[in-house]
């Protein structure tokens, strides 16, 4: 178990590795941020100063050294934008980001799971069907087209919610959260559904997949051939055994909003790490890009990693072992 | 059912208690359409730091709206000779914090943009590395002799911002660099400025809280010296994009918006509860030739040679373009053709330029004259993410250009990738846009006509190589005079110099749009700035 956790570890610096290189020759291959930052009145010796206070004059394998000796020592680099820490400015962007996500898929899961297990033991009937028909809608509508219609519908229209922004904040243990409030919860609200919408229908989906086929397995049928009544067959046997794709594609989808609700984030003007990542790559801010992507690809190895000690949690039968 | 009707009612309940809130009478949210970087006014020179920072901070100078300087900290001033420049200062300014505002505050200010680390740029430094020494024979009177001669002193001084010296420990300041000014605490950073420790200005408004990416709040400064503004707070929210800016006006989450995207002037024009003011800026739009190359990588031609180094070419391309139809079809109307490179009204232009003319039949005689009757082909490089609706501008420019036989291929991309190759001179023909700063017309010559010259620190943007040494001593004349009036002859003689030898073309001056509810009014700017404090409310 331990040894599983090192190598694991040890796989996710190679990766870290491997994904710094990456996005540092990207975002150095699009252009020089000097030419967006510069007053553009500046005097050719201004901006040869410029450049080279920004270390962007050496090669650029030298400047990747540099910012690998950097990094390995915690630092990831000023932003070129703003001034200040790379990491600072992301982090102090995650808490909008998290709260946003937890919520969406706190949501998504306890209205898909019981919808999708509804769904999947009345498999064919036509109310199931329906449900279905309906879920391929909510994930394949376009999220900034959803999120304009919901805007248009009850900000502007309705005037129920406001269009954008994060409302009043409460912090809580040193963070700003929106949701202790009324006015955050009303600007959470719309971002909130348009990101769980196409949630929701994964949750359904994938649910109703795994009920249907686990209905009709040698375990359900003996246990309901035995007499045992029909809640518990559901909660302990068919719900206990879907689970495991159940969280895979939560945790999956948990990274994956964290870092990219870059559309809900810029329809909403929510002020979170997407909408940071999205205006840090129109300005070539190169150390905060980078550190975002490092720092993405860090919460995704951590949270497959938490994937897997679920599994063997849920699964008696899921060992997880060290392969030499 | 009967659930979801109680949820609605009770959120539509909650709405209208937020809403309420928010219109209470003396609160302004405006919706910014780019966010300010920083509150620390010398750590960039960019259109949103700059207006943040007019509302928190005085300058010795403020630009009026065609960028001459008015008198704002300083009550006169002038030029002794060439190189001596006195300010009287106002005498009844108080900061933010309670202190007095005197002659030491500037000279602290003029210190702290030379010890400034976290620049970018040059934010100041670049006229106050000119100055040779400071002095303040009494404390509302400031001597400032210059090195090299600096014909708009005061114009220059409109850009930096006032800070108090009682941001740092200090003894007496003094304007000597080499002894760090009598400061003897560290040099405020940026992060002392965005919590709000160091944002000490005389201005109009006190920053209450920069919170980035979210939102700014201002609250009035009951102390300033000038006309109290109708609004006791203020919040600026950052919406970079313009769809959710637009529904944010519209839902009344802000009182006004800055740049609605042009095809959306329609819709607010026919909703009643809004208006809008359209003004004029003086940011033009031109085309930029590859002149100084004999062959140029974009250019495909039967000689091999250059097309546009003939000026009879550079005609015909001007005379290809219908401005007119730009402006009416593209821009609907918000923005004015140009027939020079600053709006009239702005010092060293010429009063009233002649029109070019639009004529495609005379432009493919002028191609057969120069040797391409057939035309040749050229790919035109242009932004998509810049300018107000540049990539349709640039479509239709292409549009016309092969219209007479100049077979134009368009090649539109992000600012991020267009900027370094521009700079990197890789374009044949390309389109940029310029916002003349307080320099008036000496602001484009000196930046993109003149000869490229690195020692001088002119033509850094002169990407096309266009020299003409008749040209060139005139406009370096013209920013070396201190007499106004001269300056401002020689000016005119150099723009109408530059429209006849189009080195480059002027197409249009983009309009700044600002849209808000009924009730307010907004004189619009020239140099885009939002300004809260000139946003009234109408008496009712």
């Amino acid at each position: 178990m331990l040894l599983y956790t090192l190598q694991r570890l040890l796989q996710s610096v190679a990766v870290l590795f491997a994904v710094s290189i990456a996005v540092f020759l990207a975002v150095y291959s699009v252009g020089n941020p000097v030419d967006l930052l510069i007053n553009p009145e500046a005097t050719q010796a201004e901006r040869a100063a410029m450049i080279a206070k920004m270390g962007l004059d050496r090669p650029v394998w030298a400047q990747y050294l540099t910012f690998l000796g950097n990094a390995l020592q915690g630092d990831m680099g000023v932003s070129f934008v703003h001034g200040i820490p790379a990491l600072e400015l992301i982090f102090s962007r995650m808490p909008a980001t998290f709260e946003l996500v937890v919520l969406a898929l706190l949501l998504a899961s306890a209205i898909g799971i019981p919808i999708g297990l509804w769904v999947g033991l009345r498999d064919g009937s036509r109310g199931a069907r329906m449900v279905m028909t309906s879920s391929i809608l909510g994930y394949s509508i376009p999220s900034f087209w959803k999120g304009m219609v919901l805007i248009l519908i009850f900000a502007v229209w309705l005037n129920w919610l406001p269009a954008s922004g994060r409302g009043d904040t409460v912090s809580l243990l040193g963070v700003p959260f929106s949701f202790l409030t009324l006015d955050g919860l009303s600007h959470l609200a719309m971002p909130v559904i348009n990101l769980a919408i196409p949630n929701l229908a994964l949750m359904i989906r994938l649910t109703a997949a795994g009920a249907s086929e686990a209905v009709h397995q040698d375990y359900v049928l003996f246990a309901r051939a035995k007499g045992v009544r029909s809640k518990r067959i559901i909660r302990r046997h068919i719900l206990r055994n879907i689970l495991i794709p159940i969280i895979t594609v939560l945790g999956v989808e948990f990274g994956a909003l964290i870092a990219f609700s870059t559309i809900t984030e810029t329809v909403f003007a929510w002020p979170g790490m997407g909408k940071l990542l999205i205006t840090s790559i129109y300005q070539l801010d190169r150390p905060v890009v980078v550190a975002y992507v490092m720092l993405i690809t860090f919460i995704f190895v951590v949270v497959n990693l938490l994937v897997d000690f679920a599994y063997a949690a849920l699964d008696p039968r899921v060992k997880l072992v060290e392969n030499m | 059912m009967n659930y979801k009707k109680t949820q609605a009612c009770a959120v539509a309940a909650l709405a209208t208690a937020l809403g309420a809130t928010s219109l209470s009478a003396q609160e302004l949210t405006i919706g910014l359409s780019s966010e300010p970087t920083a509150v620390d006014p010398h750590y960039h020179d960019l259109t949103p730091n700059n207006q943040l920072g007019m509302h928190i901070y005085s300058m010795l100078a403020t630009p009026d709206a065609n960028l001459m300087a008015q008198p704002e900290l300083a009550t006169s001033w002038e030029a002794e000779d060439d190189n001596t420049w006195v300010f009287k200062l106002r005498e009844d300014v108080k900061f933010s914090d309670g202190t007095d505002f005197d002659a030491s505050d500037v000279i602290f200010t003029f210190c702290r943009v030379m010890n400034n680390e976290s620049a970018i740029g040059s934010t100041g430094s670049s006229v106050v590395s000119n100055f040779e020494s400071v002095e303040a024979p009494d404390p509302y009177t400031l001597r400032i002799k210059t090195k090299q001669v600096e014909p708009i002193m005061p114009e220059m001084l409109a850009g930096v911002s006032i800070l108090s010296d009682s941001i740092v420990e200090h003894d007496e300041i003094t304007f000597d660099l080499e002894n760090d000014c009598g400061v003897t605490g560290t040099w405020p950073s940026i992060d002392d400025f965005n919590v709000g420790e160091a944002a000490v200005g005389t201005g109009p408004f006190k920053l209450e809280k920069f919170s980035k990416g979210a939102e700014i709040t201002l609250s009035r400064n009951e102390t300033y010296f000038g006309k109290q503004p109708d609004w006791e707070t203020v919040t600026f929210v950052p919406v970079p994009s313009d769809g959710p800016r637009l529904a944010g006006l519209l839902s009344g989450d802000y009182d006004m918006i800055e740049s609605p995207a042009a095809r959306d002037v329609a819709q607010i024009k026919e909703n009643e509860a809004f208006e809008y003011v359209s003004t004029p800026s003086n940011r033009v739009i031109f085309l930029q030739m590859d002149i100084g190359r004999g062959d140029s990588p974009f250019i495909t031609t039967e000689d091999g040679t250059n097309p546009f180094q003939d000026l009879r070419v550079r005609q015909a391309i001007s005379m290809a373009i219908d401005r007119q139809a730009i402006v009416d079809r593209i821009m609907d109307g918000l923005a004015r053709p140009a027939y020079q490179f600053i709006p009239d009204e702005m010092f060293g232009a010429i009063p009233s330029p002649a029109p070019m003319e639009y004529n495609p039949e005379k432009a493919k005689e002028l191609l057969a004259e120069a040797g391409y009757p057939d035309g040749f082909k050229v790919t035109f490089h242009a932004t998509n993410d810049r300018y107000i609706n540049d990539s349709q501008i640039a479509q239709a420019v292409a549009q016309f250009l092969t219209r007479v036989g100049i077979e134009t291929e368009l090649d539109a991309m992000t600012r991020s990738m267009f900027f370094s190759r521009r700079s990197g001179r890789e374009f044949s023909l390309s389109m940029g846009g310029w916002g003349s700063s307080e320099g008036g017309a000496a602001s484009f010559l000196r930046q993109y006509a003149l000869t490229t010259d690195d020692a001088r620190g002119v033509g850094g943007s002169n990407y096309g190589d266009w020299s003409d040494p008749e040209f060139d001593a005139v406009v370096l004349e013209a920013i070396s005079t201190v007499d106004d009036a001269k300056r401002s002859e020689l000016l005119q003689q150099a723009e109408q110099m530059a429209v006849d030898k189009l080195g480059f073309i002027p197409l249009h001056f983009e309009s700044t749009v600002w849209a808000y509810r009924k009730g307010l009014s907004y004189d619009g700017r020239a140099d885009q700035f939002t300004l809260a404090y000139q946003v009234e409310r109408d008496a009712e």
